[in-house]
């Protein structure tokens, strides 16, 4: 016998941004919404550790999923920034080249982004991308700019999408990793974490765990391979290194290194690419980080490595079809997949989400939510305020005037409505998704031991079992 | 006649000691810059000697950092922390209180080196 | 509307409330001490063990008891501390900006400034040690307050880099609290740490110090697993083939203090590249006038005696500014420059005319250096030579030149390590 409580109409299976995305889509619609998440937050898979590049959709082979999403899901992007509260700014893309065959590449480049549909892309000589990007090096030839290209902040971006899912009602089971899917009638029985569920439509967006899942449920006809991708984080300080997001030209292996500010004013350079077998492998090695150093010097002159605050890999759920697979199965109906979702799929999450949600409320038929609310806010930042609006808002909330954070002056009113709000944070990196207590220069040396302390108190539970993540 | 090497631990200066002993029995001390320094050659060639700080857990778990208020014979510095940990002091605690009064039998007290209250 | 002050100190800690004392018996009254923690005493407060004092008031006693020592001193003379308040900002006009729960938000005009902000650790970002990042990595620091402060235990088997006095420190007191202190690893082929700290801290229970080996990769997903420890060769390259793992749930890192100078910078202080502090003078004013630096944020000290002392003629300059009779003239101003086998020294400056009667040079060597002699000297004439048996990169050197000696010079002053 199943809980009643555990009918839904569908289940998403994943709550990186794609899962979390397809879930606040859906919850346009009436119908009961379940996510289904093995990780104990959203945002910890490859959501949490990529680029956090809006990309201009020009790098993307024309009649691509991945062409038709990065252009689509950019052009949503200042709508959901404003929807969703969530930190995005576009700064413009540089792919720079350094030889003739590079120039080709960019060639190249400017007419497969025409094709997409990319806007404003217009083909610089070097002298040009330098008077726009100083710090180019002086062997640059030629580049092509994106003027739409952005960065977001990729854990607001996944947390604005589920925490706006819970405010349209949807479902969010965390700690609950899916182990048998199962047909029952037109639909399906899951099991997680010993709890069965029943839903009638199943969506699929389990990242790098994508063709296991789908193994449970129907015939495998696709490979996910785990490729890692190790970044270097580097301090404010370094964060006007570049005012654009610089790309090398791209190869086989991907886009890439690549040397861009981040949207909260670091400076970020990676990735490596490295298919891995494990796909939690998300260790950084010597190798890699030697290799980002060399790499980005080629199209960035100065760049501060003395400032490096942290070193992380993420790892791209990469499949072997060569783009994304979104699709409902040819013989499981209402089995729905987002898989394979790599680069550009931060960029493209908004439009699959909007993509895939379309095919299964037409396949369930599912009536508009008219109570649907749009708007999610974040939580308010003391760093985001004008001194006035400081004063005024510790005056109503004394908790905002006690700095926990110091590098990044993050207060004990913004941990504890980061802990107390929906889907709140319950580990030390949830914290530091959320609010960035931690994420600054001395990366939570100082501020570490007083969150715990927080942790400790707001989740009743002892210092020993406040976790880092997981 | 034997020499034996030190490092003094009076001091953060850590002053190279050299001590000089007949039949185990210091007869002199070079290398010191003060005399804290030949006492402590003298006592770590015979009987070594510490100073030990831990803290005690208050009853409500609050930590009270405390010391010996002189040094104790090294191989006595485990049972000393034992009894530091065996004593539950309620708060709050004054800088100076007797937290333990004869830490393992050596008859050194411990005492809070902190005002603790909460 | 903003609150007036003669004189602000940012920071409680012993550098601070040293700076207050000083400021208060060269005469000034209207001051007030902006401290971020809930108490003053800083970092002290977590300095359980003992070893402080002993050339203030000369005896042993812990961090807490020498932090109280001034506490109450601050409180008897009726200094105006505020705790719980972060500032976020210092303007070149002297206008902080800080937050408290009890004030909210709110700004203080200063005549005068003393950045006594301390140090941080440095992170392990900041070391580029590949591998993972589970739980069980803190700074020694962070691990130490927990120990002290929260009564939280981190781990049971623990492997420390870095061989900087807090590691140190934290090596005995994880043993004392039951855990199994594995190694020390020190990427130099010296200590970072003092000579005493060696002996007490690491040889009486028998804990190995590994020069020459660092830290090349760090297991496990969730909880830390181990590390791997490999020797480095002069250029601290790891040596392959030197490689051994080491089971451990905690890893402890002590390689080295950052000066905290944020906000010096937005007061648009310089920063000397070396230390990470202020440029100072003789009188320990940074560039920006009236706004002094004292202790770890100035540059790091291994001896709280020696930033109270530090602070205490920072707080006595500030008080000379404030009274008007801080007399200076830019051309008896000489440069002080650190020579052979000298990383740097604080101050970078003196006023040969209108400096105190006696200076305080205080510097750090490049390497370990063996009889060798410190020589200060001005256009090829010795000014002072001070014998030495052994330097050390881990101890800072404290030389004191007099007014006098300093009466004829023009160019710049020296210091140096003779026989490099």
């Amino acid at each position: 016998m199943i809980d009643k409580e555990n009918f839904f109409d569908v289940a998403v299976i994943g709550a990186g941004v794609i899962g979390c995305a397809v879930a606040r889509e859906l919850s346009r619609r009436r119908a009961r919404i379940l996510v289904l998440e093995r990780e104990s937050d959203v945002c910890e898979g490859t959501s949490k550790a990529n680029s956090a590049i809006i990309h201009g959709g020009f790098d993307a082979l024309p009649g691509t999923l991945k062409a038709k999403y990065n252009v689509e899901g950019n052009a949503m992007m200042d709508r959901i920034s404003e929807e969703l509260d969530v930190p995005f700014k576009r700064i413009g893309a540089l792919v720079v080249a350094r030889s003739e065959e590079g120039d080709e590449t960019v060639r190249e480049l400017f007419g497969r982004g025409e094709k997409n549909g990319v806007k404003d892309l217009r083909i610089l000589s070097g002298d040009e991308a330098r008077e726009i990007e100083p710090g180019l090096s002086d062997d640059v030839t030629s580049a092509l700019f994106c003027p739409s290209s952005g960065i977001v902040c990729p854990f607001e971006l996944t947390l604005g999408f589920a925490e706006n899912a819970v405010k349209n009602g949807v479902v969010f089971r965390l700690n609950s990793e899916v182990t048998a899917i199962g047909r029952d009638g037109d639909g399906f029985t899951l099991t997680a974490a010993g709890n069965e569920y029943r839903a009638r439509a199943v969506v699929n967006c389990a990242g790098v765990f994508a063709a296991k899942i789908r193994e449970m449920i129907a015939e495998p006809d696709y490979t996910i391979t785990p490729r890692r991708g190790e970044y270097l984080l580097l301090d404010k300080n370094a964060g006007g290194t570049v005012s654009h997001t610089v790309f090398g030209t791209p190869s086989k292996q991907g886009k890439g290194v690549l040397v861009t500010p981040t949207v909260h004013g670091n400076l970020m350079v990676g990735p490596t690419a490295e298919a891995v077998d494990d796909p939690e492998d998300t260790a950084t090695t010597g190798a890699g980080i030697g290799k980002l150093k060399e790499q980005s010097a080629l199209n960035v002159k100065n760049i501060p490595y003395k400032l490096v605050i942290t070193s992380f890999a993420g790892l791209r759920a990469t499949g072997d079809t060569g783009d994304f697979i979104i699709r409902e199965d040819e013989k499981v109906k209402r089995y729905f997949e987002a898989a394979a979702i790599e680069s550009p799929g931060l960029s493209s999450a908004p439009a699959i989400g909007v993509a895939v949600a379309k095919t299964v409320c037409d396949a369930l038929s599912l009536e508009e939510n008219e109570n649907f609310d749009p708007v999610r806010r974040g939580v308010p930042r003391l760093s985001h305020m004008s001194d006035a609006e400081r004063a005024e808002y510790i005056k109503k909330k004394p908790d905002y005037g006690q700095i926990i954070c110091r590098c990044e002056g993050v207060s004990e009113g913004e941990i504890l409505d980061a802990i107390r709000r929906p889907l709140g944070a319950t580990t030390l990196d949830g914290v530091k998704r959320r609010v960035r207590a931690g994420m600054g220069r001395c990366q939570s040396g100082f501020c570490s031991p007083r969150v715990i302390a927080i942790l400790s108190r707001e989740l009743g539970i002892p210092y020993g079992e406040v976790k880092k993540n997981g | 006649m034997e020499t034996v090497k030190l490092i003094c631990i009076g001091c953060p200066m850590g002053c190279d000691l050299s001590v000089d002993l007949e039949n185990g029995v210091p007869v002199s001390v070079t290398g010191n810059t003060c005399p804290i320094g030949k006492k402590y050659a003298e006592e770590e060639v015979t009987a070594p000697k510490r100073t030990v700080t831990s803290t005690a857990l208050s009853k409500d778990g609050v930590p009270v950092p405390v010391k010996t208020a002189g040094t104790v014979p090294k191989g006595a510095i485990f049972a000393v922390v034992s009894d530091v940990k065996k004593a539950k002091p309620s708060l709050p605690v004054r800088i100076g209180d007797v937290i333990v009064p004869d830490a393992a039998g050596t008859g050194v007290p411990v005492v809070a080196t902190k005002d603790v209250s909460r | 509307m903003a609150e007036r002050v003669k004189l602000a100190i940012i920071g409680g800690g012993p550098a601070g409330m040293a700076a207050a004392i000083g400021a208060y018996e060269a005469g000034v009254r209207d001051m007030v001490i902006l401290e971020r923690d809930t108490e003053l005493g800083g970092i002290l407060n977590q300095c359980i063990h003992n070893g402080f004092g002993l050339h203030t008031f000369k005896e042993e006693l812990t961090g807490p008891e020498y932090a109280s020592r001034y506490i109450e001193r601050v409180k008897e003379l009726g200094i105006r501390y505020e705790t719980g308040t972060m500032v976020l900002s210092i303007s070149e006009d002297k206008k902080i900006t800080a937050v408290s729960r009890a004030r909210g938000l709110f700004v203080i005009e200063a005549d005068a400034v003393i950045l006594a902000m301390g140090c941080r650790e440095r992170p392990r970002g900041a070391l580029n040690i590949p591998g993972t990042r589970p739980q069980g990595i803190y700074t020694a620091g962070a691990a130490q307050k927990l120990v002290n402060c929260d009564g939280f235990i981190p781990g049971k088997k623990v492997v420390i880099l870095g061989s900087g006095d807090i590691g140190l420190i934290m090596a005995r007191r994880m043993t004392l609290e039951g855990a199994e202190v594995k190694l020390v690893a020190e990427l130099m082929p010296y200590s970072g740490g003092l000579k005493r700290n060696i002996v007490q801290c690491l040889d009486d229970y028998g804990i190995p110090l590994l020069l020459s080996h660092t830290v090349v990769d760090i297991k496990g997903k969730r909880k830390l697993e181990g590390v791997t420890v490999a020797e480095v060769d002069k250029n601290s390259v790891p040596v392959p083939g030197t490689e051994e793992f080491v089971e451990c749930d905690t890893l402890l890192l002590s390689c080295g203090l950052i000066p905290e100078n944020e906000l010096s910078l937005t007061a648009g202080v310089k920063l000397n590249p070396v230390t990470n502090g202020p440029f100072v003078d003789d009188r320990l004013e940074t560039n920006v006038e009236g706004v002094f630096a004292c202790g770890n944020v100035l540059h790091v000290h291994d001896l709280v005696d020696f930033v109270s002392e530090e602070s205490e003629r920072a707080g006595a300059a500030a008080a000379r500014y404030l009274g008007g009779s801080a007399e200076k003239s830019e051309e008896s101003v000489v440069k002080i420059e650190p020579g052979d086998g000298v990383r740097y020294t604080v101050p970078s400056t003196v006023d040969r005319e209108f400096c105190d009667d006696l200076i305080h040079l205080r510097f750090r060597v490049r390497d370990v250096y063996r009889s060798c002699a410190i020589v200060v000297s001005s256009n090829g004439r010795t000014i002072l030579t001070k014998k030495r048996r052994i330097t050390v990169p881990s101890e800072m050197e404290d030389v004191i030149l007099k007014k006098t000696d300093l009466k004829d010079v023009t160019g710049p002053v020296t210091v140096s390590i003779a026989g490099v």
